[in-house]
C-alpha cells in the first residue's frame, strides 16, 4: 500500500470485532447437521469484514469525502440532469407506510401506496400527453426496451412480422441501439444534417416496410429541438412505423411541448433526472413508460387501476408483453418523483423548464467566445461546445475536464454525442444560480487561456484531487475486480 | 413565480436575457413548431407547501399496513430482516446519493471503492470469482444470466425450474422473447426440481439450466445432481440465490455454478413495496468479459497511489451500442452501498449467525404448526420458508389476520393452481417466539 492510500474495509478488519446487534435467540436451537443435508452446511466462512460500528461510520464518511455529488458542488453533466435533490423527498420515501410495506400484501392493506401510484400515473399522463402509463421499468434503458417490446408486440399482433428495424439518429444515447438489440431488432442509423438535426432526406431513405420504430430524443443530445418533428412523424407513421420518445431530455420541454402532441406513440421518462429521484451514485432510477391508446393492451402487467374508491392491480391483460420487473417498479423512487411534482405544481414545472433553458443559453452565449460552438442557435436545456480549438494547442477535451476538477466542479459530459469533435456537453439545470454559472464560466475562460499560455497545467490536471489520473489501460488489461487477502 | 428550488431572480433573468440577446424567455422556445407547442399549464394538482405536503403524504402512507407495526410472515422474495441502523446514516450522506455514475474517477473514489468492496463481498458470499457493481433486481439479473448463457453457448433454449420465483420466471420469459430464446419449464417433485424430468429435457441444445437455491418454496435444491446434468450437456449452470442464506449454506460457486445472481434486499434494503432493491451478478472468471453492467477495477495513478475506475467498458452500451453485452446503463449503486454497509456491520460472524437464526426460527415455526395439527407440504431441509396447507382460501385467511395485526404468508394458488389453499410462510430472525406462537394460534383459529 502507498502511504496515501485509503484503506479498504477489509484492511481495517480485526478478528473478533463486531458491528451488529441481532435480535435475541429466544428459542431452543437444534444442531444444524440435523436440519441440513450433508455437504450443504457452509464450511469455509465468507471473508466479510470484522469491524466496530464506529469503524464503519468513519470508513464510509472518509469515502463520502472522496466523492462529489450535487450537494458538494456544480455538476453540469450533460444529458444527466443533475439538479438539486429535494430533502423532503428523502423524508417522505422513508415513511414507514412507504418504505416498509411488502409488495405481496393484500391490496386492502396498501391502498395508500396504490393511490400514490395511480395519481403519479395520472400526472405523468398529463405531462407526456399519452393515454396510459406503466411505472414498472426500473430505469431509462429498461423503459426503452419495454417500449420497444410493446412496439414489437403491436406489429406482431397486426400480423406485421417484417418490421425488424429500429432507426436511431447518430447523436442518440448508446442505450437506444443496445435496447433495440435486446428487444430483437436490428438498428439502422439516420444521419444528422449540418444543423445538428435529423436529416429528413436520409430518414426518408431509411424508412420502409421493415421499419418498426424511430427512436428520438427531443431536444436531441446536442440540446437542439428537432424542429421537423411533425414531418418526421408523418414520414415514420406513413411507412407504418411507430415513434419512440427517449425522455432523457424532458427537462427541456415541460409545459412547452408534450411528446404525445408531437406524434410520439411511446415515451419513457427518467424520473431520477427530470423528477429529482436522486442519481444515487449510478442508481436506482425509475423509467416509467407512457403509450398512446393503440399500445395500451401491450403494457407490462399489472397496472394500477381505480374502481369506485378502491385502487387495485389489473392482471387481466391477455396481450401484455408480460412482466419486465418483479412487482411494480422502483416504488421508492416513484414516491420521490411524486413528492417533487406535488411540490412544484403546474406553474412550478413550467418555471423549471424556462429557467433550465435560460441558464443553458446564458452559459452557451458567454462561452461561445472561448470555445467553438458547433451549432449557433438557441439551445434548450443543454448545449455542446467543441474543444477543437484547444486541441490544436495540444490540450484535449479530456484535459479540460480534468482541469475543471481543480476548481471543484464535476465536468460536463465529454466525447458525447459522437458526431461532435472533442465534444463538451453542458447541462446546468434550473436549480443553479446565476452566481454559480458565472463562477463556472470564469473557470472555463481561465482554462481556455491556460491552454494558450500554459498548456501543461491543463494537460497535467488534476492537481488538487485525492488521486491523479488513473491508469485505465492496465485496469482493463489485468483486471483486479475484488480484494484478495495476500 | 418563486420557489425554493429555483434561485433565478427577476433581475438575474433580465440580465441573462440581455447577454443572450433576446427580449423574453419565450423567444428561446421559438424553434418549437406552433403545431406542437403546448400553451398554458398542465392540468395537474396545484403545488403544496412543504408542511402541507408532508402532512398529506404522511396520511397517505398511514393508510398502508407497514412491517414496523404488523408482524409479518410474508416473504416470497422480499424479506423483513434486521437492518442495522447505521445503514441509513451512511446512505443518507449526500455525497453518495446526489452523485451519478463515477465517470470521473479522481472525484469519485468514494463511490468506486464502495462498489469494489461490494463486488468483493458478493464474491465471498457466492463463492464466485467476479461480481459486478449490481443490477436492477434479482429477476432482471436472472434474465440477463439467461441471455448471457445463450450468447456464450450459441444455443437458443434455457431450462428453468418450476421452483424459481414465479415473477422471476415471468421476467426471464419476457426477456427471452426479445432474444428469440425458448424457455422450457422443468417440473418440481416433492418441492424441488424433478431430476428425472430435467435429465429428460437436458440435451445439447440447452444454453442454461436455471435453478433457485434455496428455492421459491424455501427448499434446498440438490445442487450436486443439478450441476452434473447441466454440465454433462455443456450447458451453463445458473443459480439464483438469496445471499443471506449463503451465510450458512455451501455457496453455489462450490457446486460449480457458472453464474450466480440474486437480490441483496435482505441486507439493509427496505421492502419498499417491491423496489428499488439490488440485483447482484456473479460469474466465473471465464465469463468476466461477458458480464453485463458496470465493473469497478483497481489500478494506480501516476504517483503509484491506489485508485479505482470503471473498467472493461468495451462490453457496455455507451461504447458498443448495438453490439453491447446488455442495454443496462444505470445500476443500483445506492442500494449496493446499503447492502455493503449491512454486510460490513454483520461481518463474517453476523452473516452466519443471522442466516442460522433464520433456519432455526423457521424450523421452530414448522414444528409448532405440526404440533397444532397442520400439514407441512414438501417436508425437508429448508432455509426460512415452508408451506402449510390450509382448509380454505389463503386470501380470506390473510384478510382475517390483518385485523389481528398480522401479515400472513403468500398465497401459492396465485401461481401454482395445484397449490391452492397453500400458504408459503417466511420466518426471519425478526420474529420472536411470541410472534410465532401467536401466529400459529391465530391460524389455528382461522382454520377451525
Amino acid at each position: 500500500m502507498h502511504k496515501e492510500d485509503m484503506p479498504l474495509i477489509f484492511e481495517i478488519s480485526s478478528p473478533g470485532r463486531i458491528g451488529y446487534s441481532l435480535p435475541e435467540m429466544d428459542i431452543e436451537e437444534i444442531d444444524l447437521a440435523e436440519l441440513l443435508p450433508e455437504g450443504y452446511l457452509r464450511e469455509e466462512e465468507a471473508e466479510l469484514p470484522e469491524v466496530s460500528e464506529l469503524d464503519i461510520m468513519r470508513h464510509y464518511t472518509a469515502l463520502s469525502k472522496r466523492n462529489h455529488g450535487v450537494d458538494s458542488g456544480f455538476y453540469p453533466l450533460g444529458s444527466c440532469t443533475m439538479k438539486y435533490n429535494p430533502k423532503i423527498n428523502e423524508n417522505v420515501a422513508r415513511f414507514n407506510g412507504f418504505a416498509h410495506i411488502h409488495p405481496l400484501q393484500d391490496e386492502s392493506s396498501v391502498q395508500g401506496a396504490l393511490e400514490l401510484m395511480y395519481d403519479l400515473q395520472q400526472h405523468l399522463i398529463e405531462i407526456t400527453g399519452m393515454d396510459e402509463v406503466t411505472l414498472q421499468p426500473a430505469a431509462g434503458a429498461h423503459g426503452e426496451w419495454t417500449g420497444l417490446m410493446m412496439i414489437r408486440a403491436f406489429h406482431e399482433a397486426n400480423g406485421d412480422t417484417r418490421r425488424t428495424k429500429v432507426i436511431v439518429p447518430d447523436s442518440a444515447h448508446g442505450t437506444n441501439p443496445a435496447s433495440a438489440t435486446v428487444a430483437g431488432f436490428d438498428t439502422i442509423t439516420v444521419k444528422s444534417n449540418e444543423h445538428g438535426l435529423v436529416d429528413l432526406d436520409d430518414l426518408r431513405r431509411v424508412v420502409g416496410l421493415d421499419t418498426a420504430a424511430l427512436m428520438l430524443t427531443n431536444p436531441n443530445t446536442l440540446g437542439l429541438f428537432e424542429e421537423n418533428i411533425v414531418e418526421m412523424a408523418e414520414i415514420v407513421h406513413g411507412a407504418g412505423g411507430k415513434l419512440y420518445y427517449d425522455g432523457a431530455n424532458l427537462n427541456a420541454v415541460l409545459s412547452k411541448a408534450r411528446p404525445g402532441d408531437m406524434g410520439f406513440d411511446v415515451v419513457h421518462l427518467n424520473l431520477h433526472k427530470t423528477f429529482t429521484g436522486p442519481h444515487g451514485g449510478g442508481g436506482p432510477g425509475s423509467g416509467p413508460v407512457g403509450v398512446k391508446s393503440d399500445l395500451i393492451p401491450f403494457l407490462p402487467k399489472p397496472i394500477v387501476t381505480k374502481r369506485g374508491e378502491s385502487y387495485l392491480f389489473d392482471y387481466d391483460r391477455p396481450q401484455s408483453i408480460g412482466r419486465v420487473k418483479p412487482f411494480y417498479g422502483n416504488f421508492g423512487i416513484n414516491v420521490r418523483a411524486y413528492t417533487y411534482i406535488r411540490s412544484m405544481g403546474p406553474d412550478g414545472l413550467k418555471a423549471v423548464t424556462e429557467n433550465a433553458v435560460l441558464n443553458a443559453n446564458y452559459m452557451m452565449r458567454r462561452l461561445a467566445e472561448y470555445y467553438d460552438l458547433p451549432f449557433d442557435k438557441h439551445c434548450k436545456h443543454e448545449f455542446v461546445l467543441s474543444g477543437k480549438r484547444q486541441k490544436k494547442l495540444g490540450v484535449r477535451t479530456l484535459d479540460i475536464a480534468k482541469r475543471l476538477l481543480d476548481f471543484g466542479y464535476h465536468p460536463p459530459t465529454i466525447y458525447f454525442p459522437l458526431n461532435v469533435e472533442e465534444c463538451i456537453m453542458v447541462e446546468p439545470t434550473e436549480t443553479e444560480s446565476k452566481e454559480t454559472l458565472d463562477e463556472f464560466i470564469d473557470a472555463m475562460i481561465q482554462i481556455a487561456k491556460e491552454a494558450e499560455e500554459n498548456p501543461e497545467i491543463v494537460q497535467e490536471a488534476p492537481h488538487t484531487t485525492v488521486i491523479g489520473r488513473v491508469d485505465e489501460a492496465t485496469a482493463a488489461r489485468k483486471p483486479i475486480l475484488r480484494f484478495q487477502k495476500v | 413565480m418563486k420557489h425554493r428550488y429555483l434561485p433565478l431572480t427577476e433581475n438575474d433573468k433580465q440580465s441573462m436575457l440581455k447577454t443572450i440577446g433576446v427580449e423574453s424567455i419565450d423567444e428561446l422556445f421559438s424553434d418549437i413548431p406552433e403545431k406542437v407547442r403546448f400553451s398554458g399549464e398542465y392540468n395537474i394538482k396545484p403545488a403544496k407547501s412543504e408542511p402541507a405536503l408532508m402532512k398529506e403524504l404522511s396520511r397517505m402512507a398511514g393508510k398502508n399496513a407497514d412491517l414496523k407495526t404488523y408482524s409479518s410472515f410474508l416473504g416470497a422474495g422480499v424479506y423483513d430482516h434486521y437492518m442495522p441502523v447505521i445503514v441509513d446514516h451512511v446512505i443518507s450522506r449526500s455525497e453518495f446519493y446526489t452523485a451519478y455514475t463515477p465517470y470521473q474517477p479522481e472525484i469519485s473514489q468514494g463511490e468506486l471503492q464502495a462498489i469494489f468492496e461490494f463486488q468483493t463481498m458478493i464474491c465471498e458470499l457466492t463463492g464466485m470469482e467476479v461480481a459486478n457493481s449490481s443490477m436492477y433486481d434479482g429477476p432482471t439479473a436472472l434474465a440477463e444470466a439467461a441471455m448471457l448463457s445463450a450468447g456464450q453457448t450459441k444455443r437458443k433454449k434455457v431450462l428453468i425450474s418450476a421452483t424459481v420465483h414465479p415473477e422471476a420466471k415471468e421476467v426471464v420469459k419476457t426477456y427471452a422473447k426479445g432474444q428469440y430464446i425458448e424457455v422450457v419449464e422443468v417440473p418440481y417433485k416433492d418441492g424441488v426440481t424433478d431430476l428425472e424430468a430435467l435429465a429428460d429435457l437436458a440435451d445439447s441444445s440447452v444454453a442454461a439450466v436455471i435453478v433457485q437455491y434455496p428455492n421459491f418454496f424455501g427448499r434446498i435444491e440438490p445442487m450436486v445432481e443439478l450441476q452434473k446434468i447441466a454440465h454433462d450437456q455443456k450447458s451453463l449452470f445458473v443459480v439464483s440465490s438469496n445471499p443471506l442464506a449463503l451465510g450458512a449454506l455451501t455457496p453455489p460457486g462450490k457446486f460449480g455454478a457458472d453464474i450466480v445472481v440474486g437480490d441483496a434486499q435482505p441486507f439493509g434494503i427496505p421492502a419498499a413495496f417491491g423496489g428499488p432493491h439490488c440485483g447482484y451478478f456473479a460469474v466465473t472468471s471465464k465469463l468476466m468479459r461477458k458480464t453485463p453492467g458496470r465493473l469497478v477495477g483497481q489500478s494506480k495513478d501516476d504517483e503509484g497511489r491506489r485508485g479505482f475506475v470503471l473498467t472493461l467498458q468495451a462490453r457496455e452500451q455507451h461504447i458498443r451500442r448495438d453490439k453491447a453485452t446488455s442495454n443496462i446503463c444505470s445500476n443500483q449503486a445506492l442500494n449496493a452501498l446499503a447492502a455493503s454497509v449491512a454486510m460490513t456491520a454483520l461481518g463474517k460472524n453476523g452473516v452466519k449467525e443471522m442466516a442460522v437464526a433464520n433456519i432455526q426460527k423457521a424450523h421452530y415455526a414448522k414444528k409448532a404448526f405440526k404440533t397444532h395439527g397442520f400439514e407441512i407440504v414438501f417436508e425437508g431441509s429448508s432455509f426460512n420458508e415452508f408451506i402449510v396447507k390450509m382448509n380454505r382460501p389463503v386470501k380470506a385467511i390473510n384478510e382475517e389476520l390483518l385485523s389481528k395485526g398480522i401479515i400472513g404468508g403468500y398465497d401459492l394458488g396465485r401461481d401454482y393452481p395445484e397449490l391452492d389453499h397453500h400458504m408459503l410462510i417466511a420466518v426471519t430472525e425478526q420474529r420472536t417466539k411470541e410472534d410465532i406462537d401467536t401466529f400459529v394460534q391465530e391460524l389455528g383459529d382461522c382454520h377451525a
